[in-house]
């Protein structure tokens, strides 16, 4: 078997110089839908979170049964199993929070980010090199959702978490809550971004 | 082709991971599914009023402190031979009836639609309808949970089966599609058609 990045190196790329979302520019769908406040953002992390960590150690440990032709069913199934477990879950203990989120929970089961993962690493290497990734791209995603629903709430309703930090005179910026807030904040963010790295690429050369 | 490899062999892990995902996956939802109920009977409780009232009424009521008194019923129908079960809500003030909330559900475009259908005392007219649980697509079938959609169905006759129409309401009956998600509001439309037909005799049994 091929020797791939280490662990350490795994879950420091997931964070920022492989972003699943800012570099890699996958798992839009959640990125744009659940980005209007910072606890379905949150929420929406923690469940990828959990499905990526369990779908990569799985995926992991039975790497050598893996046929080349079966392997996308079985990624999937895995991956559809962590995503179901997680939808109860959100139902049982936080109903409100499932319901605002509604279909975008069952959906993690087509977030590219978790297919991906399974595909680049968890099929080709350890348990932990396969956790230490799974750990370092959830961290990615949430970092790039609560960047995004910061921005989207802050400005959107003058409020972050649920508490006002702006003054009351703020005309709340309603568009940023609704869902071309998602395609502007997303657009900007991901300009600066790629802006900051390309300065920083050149300075370096 | 040899034994091994034959298409049921070379799938052994696939069927070997279906079992016990699917082992897995009941045991969490014996675990769980109680306290999921628990939360949409709650949810039914706290509809309640604004179904039979309107919301306005009911904020009104909540805001000067009175409450409804809510019954539940479980209400067995005949239907084709076989024993079909409701969950019925009375909703009473001071003793009078003025209303009742019918929990259903059916097939949707893409997962169960779970309904509450809110009716008058004499089960003639729908006074409300919310949406309990549903998985439609978002940003097209999910606008069935809009205020502004479901407020059509405030006033229709109970008696008639409701039609959906894409050219504009004109009929009582009428109620109009949700633009681009056609399949998604017809669903709601005779899973409504449906329970009410199945229980509005049992309760206009009830009178009285």
């Amino acid at each position: 078997m091929a020797k791939g990045p280490t662990p350490l190196e795994r879950f420091i790329q997931g964070i920022l110089p492989e972003n699943p979302v800012y570099r890699q520019l996958l798992g839009l769908c959640p990125t744009l839908a659940v980005t209007n406040s910072m606890k379905a953002a949150i929420t929406m992390a923690g469940a990828v979170m959990f499905v990526l960590f369990c779908a990569n150690v799985i995926i992991s440990l039975i790497r050598n049964l893996l046929k080349p032709h079966l392997r996308i069913v079985i990624f999937t199934l895995t991956i559809a199993t962590f995503v179901t477990i997680a939808d109860k879950f959100l139902a049982a203990y936080m109903y409100q929070m499932s319901k605002t989120l509604g279909p975008y929970i069952p959906l993690i089961i087509v977030n590219c980010i978790i297919i991906g993962r399974c595909e680049i690493c968890a099929s080709r290497q350890s348990v932990i090199t396969a956790g230490a990734d799974a750990i370092g791209q959830s961290i990615g995603f949430a970092l790039a959702l609560s960047s995004i629903a910061a921005v989207r709430e802050i400005l959107g309703t003058g409020m972050f978490f649920g508490l006002r930090v702006l003054p009351a005179a703020w005309p709340d910026w309603v568009i940023m809550v609704l869902p071309p807030g998602a395609f502007l904040t997303f657009g900007l963010l991901l300009g600066a971004v790629n802006w900051y790295g390309d300065r920083k690429s050149k300075t370096g050369n | 082709m040899g034994f091994k490899n034959s298409n049921i062999v070379q799938a052994w892990l696939v069927l070997l991971l279906c079992l016990c995902f699917g082992s897995a996956l009941a045991a969490v939802h014996v675990v769980l599914s109680p306290a999921i109920e628990a939360n949409k009977i709650n949810e039914t409780r706290e509809q309640v009023p604004g179904l039979v009232l309107g919301e306005e009424k009911a904020l009104e009521m909540a805001q000067k402190g009175e409450a409804l008194d809510v019954v539940q019923h479980q209400m067995a129908v005949e239907k084709s031979g076989r024993k079909l079960f409701y969950n019925v809500y009375e909703a009473l003030i001071s003793g009078k009836r003025i209303g009742w909330v019918v929990k259903t559900s059916g097939a949707g475009y893409a997962d169960k639609i779970e309904l509450l259908v809110g009716l008058d005392a004499d089960a003639d007219k729908i006074s409300g309808l919310y949406v309990l649980g549903q998985k439609e697509t978002p940003g097209l079938g999910n606008k069935i949970i809009e205020t502004e959609w479901r407020g059509q169905f405030i006033g229709k006759p109970a008696s008639d089966a409701l039609t959906v129409t894409k050219m504009g309401a004109s009929k009582p009956i009428e109620i109009d599609a949700v633009t681009g998600a056609t399949i998604s509001s017809n669903s709601v439309i005779q899973i409504i058609n449906t329970a009410l037909a199945d229980l509005r005799p049992a309760l206009k049994d009830k009178q009285g």
